[in-house]
């Protein structure tokens, strides 16, 4: 396979420039990897990481600065050029048929004419040397999301690449099955295959790779070798300055249930959904409760019946500070003080086209800005300049549209908007999800400061490190079933990775197993 | 070198405005090319469509009297419109307005109660409202899109019109021709302007005009109608009644559209014949985006499209040309104007050709 020796780079690129009409997403970009060599691309949200890596990839094309291939210049004009060269990436977001096979999947992106027996036997050979076990006779929606994963790794495995790229792979796994992958880089790295690994969480980095390129607003900001680094040092590079640390304060025990599910069980109209069955939780005053599991094991469900998106047949199935609230809709349980931050921001925690004082009224028009059926700007919009001051949202004003706001200031509004309001309850799914290191440290803290107030918090993740940080105990949902709860300090990554399988004592689906691993 | 649209990164207010400007100024040029191919000079054809309507003050009059009913239709059509309720059927909701008010005007005919002008105009409001109901109920209860229950309404409320006026409200006296008799003074609404046809329904228009600006501008419910319209799961989010919208949004189009209905009926025709609007209902469409779905913006391009009903007539008047003509500018002002709107979030860029 490798044909150049080992010190001339695999890949170097040399300032590479690319412009958007409103942002420079690369800034004069350098970077090598050599042959067998594991190579982060480290940054925030938008860094610059997927814009390079789509420029390697051939996806788009670079304003300026040169590419090197095993010393030769190259232009990659699209995808299939850079395959040829032997460039693999797997996308963080697959390209799979749910309604194919995964031979059929992987047929499709072969160039030529195929014998699908044949294939099945090449992929069960490649998933038989790295360890990455899939069935090719399954169909891709049966498939859980690491499975998916592995489909995607192989095919880009089977046509021989000798630079991986894998663009922020773990986000998806549970922590068993980020190990596997782990292995599996190794053994492909330890056969001379140069991956790129884009990432941003630090502890990952570290474990597993060889040097990190680090990027910061387009431009690189430092290269390291991640072992001889300290997450700080890192986090100091990839962000520009140091991590604040979340201050916790005592949980207060024995206050009053604020949210009581019994019982619930819901069959979804999607046909990719999840059913929830027998879900039973209950949130107090003064806590913050967690849910972690996979993605697509029924998070959206169950938050969906708790915020009324989804009124349920039973009212009695949710139960908010004592009160029956299963068949009212959102704005009633809003009326009983919940407050609910959705994790997509534009288009359901905001309207992206309404200025953030519009955004307000959403959800806070209740605190006196109405007035006999109109609406009085004057307050809402004293109240958007407030929030905007306390949750220190970058924009240009209460006037700026939401769409105008990047994801972590405009999640930092949502998340302000909704604490404002002083919840009884707080509901928040995936709060930090794509919002930057500082953002994310901001919004833990708000969250911590509610629930020392008394209020009581549940936050759905599936970060598992923010579960650990911010909750007093954690549940876990696999399968559209609840785990039981655990005390975060009695319980570690180790254990709740295992219940992400559906694998916790007394859990009435084994097969789950079979879903998440 | 070719052509590329590349999305700009904010829509383009400036453009959101000009458009229209730009739509109205490509229909002009495309009329005057128009009147080219038909062998007419071009300059005469310009004349006597869009400058001879307005000659003197009776012209003046006559645009404020064919504005109304575009006013009223299209304002009541935005407020659905801005939540993504497609009420297509205003025509409809015109014609049923026009027999609700009506069936009074000729049921109490000799009437002298001052509440009889009044009751027909409420009686109008609540039959746009009552034909706007249907798609509303079978958009609410069985999801059926009311783009096309409202649209086949509308043939479903001319035929009963026809029916109406060929058959049991057919004026005894009136040599076998399809209408009914004629409105008493009573029931006729009153002209404003002595020596024109202009009567109180202009500032029926003018009042809807404010009252709708007020609602999508000041109003809770307006701006969950808004939310509704923008991002539909936000409004689920906030626990925005959808099916609300979707009421709110078809009743206010068909009460406006019935209001517009008796007027006409009540107003200028001052009895119920097989052609009580020009297609109004379906004019409507076009003024309300032409004017941005804004109350203002409806002000002025209402008095457009009933320049385009004057220009047309006076085409077939002096120029020999078919009156359908004013269908075809309404067409080319409605095209131009889609067209125009992509550059609200697009902008055009010439690049070089790829191998």
């Amino acid at each position: 396979m490798p044909t150049s020796t080992s010190d001339t780079p695999r890949l170097a690129i040399r300032g590479i420039r690319k412009v958007y009409p409103s942002v420079i997403a690369n800034d004069g970009i350098d970077l090598t990897v050599m042959p067998g060599q594991i190579h982060a691309v480290l940054g925030e949200n938008g860094a610059g990481k997927s814009t390079l890596m789509k420029v390697i990839y051939g996806v788009i094309r670079p304003d300026e600065g040169e590419i090197l291939w095993e010393g030769q210049r190259v232009t990659i004009p699209n995808p299939a050029q850079a395959r040829a060269l032997g460039i693999g990436m797997v996308f963080q977001h697959f390209s799979l048929f749910e309604t194919l096979t995964v031979v059929q999947n992987v047929a499709l992106s072969i160039p030529g004419k195929l014998d699908l027996a044949t294939l099945s036997t090449r992929i069960e050979e490649v998933s038989a040397r790295y360890g990455l076990p899939v069935d090719p006779r399954r169909m891709v929606h049966a498939l859980s999301v690491g499975e998916r994963q592995r489909v995607e790794i192989i095919r880009c495995l089977l046509q021989n690449p000798r630079l991986l790229i894998l663009d922020e792979p773990t986000s998806v796994l549970t922590p068993q099955a980020v190990r596997k992958l782990f292995e599996t880089l190794r053994q492909l790295a330890a056969e001379g295959v140069s991956i790129l690994y884009i990432s941003h969480k630090l502890d990952e980095i570290q474990e597993l790779c060889h040097k990190a390129t680090v990027l910061r607003g387009g431009k690189v900001t430092g290269t390291c070798t991640p072992s001889e680094e300290t997450p700080q040092t890192m986090a100091r590079m990839m962000i520009g300055v140091d991590l604040p640390a979340c201050c916790h304060g005592e949980p207060e025990d024995g206050g009053e249930v604020r949210l009581h599910i019994k019982g619930l069980s819901h069959a979804t109209d999607d046909p990719f959904g999840t059913d929830l069955k027998d879900i039973h939780l209950e949130v107090r005053s003064g806590e913050i409760v967690g849910i972690a599991g996979v993605s697509g094991n029924g998070q959206q469900e169950l938050l969906r019946a708790i915020s009324g998106e989804e009124p349920l047949a039973d009212k009695h199935a949710v139960e908010l500070c004592g009160v029956p609230v299963g068949h009212l809709n959102p704005a009633r349980r809003r009326g009983l003080g919940m407050c609910f931050v959705p994790e997509e921001r534009l288009g359901r925690g905001a309207v992206p086209r309404l200025s953030l004082t519009e955004n307000i009224l959403l959800t806070a028009y209740r605190k006196g800005m109405l007035f006999a059926g109109l609406i009085r700007f004057g307050v809402a919009k004293r109240f958007a300049e407030e929030c905007i001051k306390r949750f220190d949202v970058k924009c240009g004003g209460a006037h700026s549209e939401a769409k105008s706001l990047s994801g972590g200031n405009l999640q930092k509004f949502i998340v302000g908007r909704e604490i404002m309001q002083e919840p009884k309850l707080l509901v928040l799914a995936q709060p930090t999800w794509g919002v930057d290191v500082g953002a994310s440290s901001f919004i833990r803290q708000s969250v911590l400061d509610l629930r020392n107030s008394g209020s009581a918090v549940l936050v759905i993740s599936e970060e598992l490190e923010e579960l650990f940080e911010i909750c007093d105990r954690i549940q876990v949902i696999a399968k559209g079933t609840l785990s039981p709860s655990k005390v975060t300090s009695e319980t570690n990554v180790e254990e709740i990775g295992m219940w992400m399988s559906g694998l916790w004592p007394g859990a009435k689906t084994p097969e789950g197993a079979s879903h998440v691993a | 070198m070719w052509l590329k649209f590349e999305p700009r990164p904010e829509p383009s207010k400036a453009m959101t405005y000009l458009s229209p400007i730009l739509a109205v100024g490509l229909m002009f040029l495309s009329g005057l090319i128009l009147f080219l191919i038909l062998g007419k000079s071009p300059v005469e054809g310009f004349k006597v469509f869009f400058l001879n309507p307005l000659k003197d003050s009776y012209g003046v009059a006559e645009l404020f009297l064919k504005a109304t009913p575009l006013m009223l239709c299209a304002v009541g059509l935005s407020v659905g419109f801005k939540a993504n309720v497609w009420n297509i059927g205003a025509e409809g909701q015109l014609l049923i307005g026009a027999l609700a008010g009506g069936w009074l005007a000729l049921h109490f005919e000799g009437s002298h109660s001052p509440f009889l002008l009044p009751g027909m105009i409420v009686a109008g409001a609540l039959g746009g409202m009552l034909w706007a109901a249907i798609p509303a109920f079978l958009r609410t209860r069985f999801n059926a899109n009311e783009i096309l229950t409202s649209l086949m309404l509308v043939y479903v409320a001319e035929l009963m019109v026809s029916w109406l006026v060929h058959g049991p409200w057919k004026d005894p006296d009136g040599f076998n021709f399809p209408q009914t008799k004629l409105f008493s003074a009573q029931a006729t609404l009153p002209i404003l302007l002595a020596g024109t046809r202009v009567n109180v329904a202009l500032v029926f228009a003018l009042g809807a005009l404010v009252v709708g600006w007020v609602f999508m501008n000041r109003s809770f419910m307006g701006y969950q109608m808004k939310v509704a319209g923008q991002a539909e799961f936000a409004g689920r989010y906030a626990g925005f009644s959808a099916k609300r919208s979707v009421w709110i949004g078809m009743l206010a189009g068909g009460a406006m559209a019935g209001v517009a209905g008796i007027s006409e009926v009540a107003g200028p025709i001052g009895q119920i014949t097989e052609h009580i609007s020009p297609g109004y209902g379906f004019a409507a469409m076009i003024v309300a985006f032409v004017g941005r779905l804004s109350p203002i913006g409806i002000f002025f391009s209402s008095l457009l499209m009933a320049l385009l009903y004057m220009g047309g007539e006076q085409a077939q008047q002096y120029l020999n040309l078919p009156s359908s003509i004013s269908k075809v500018f309404q067409g080319m002002l409605l095209f131009f104007l889609l067209g125009s709107d992509v550059f609200i979030n697009f902008r055009p860029r010439l690049v070089r050709r790829r191998k």
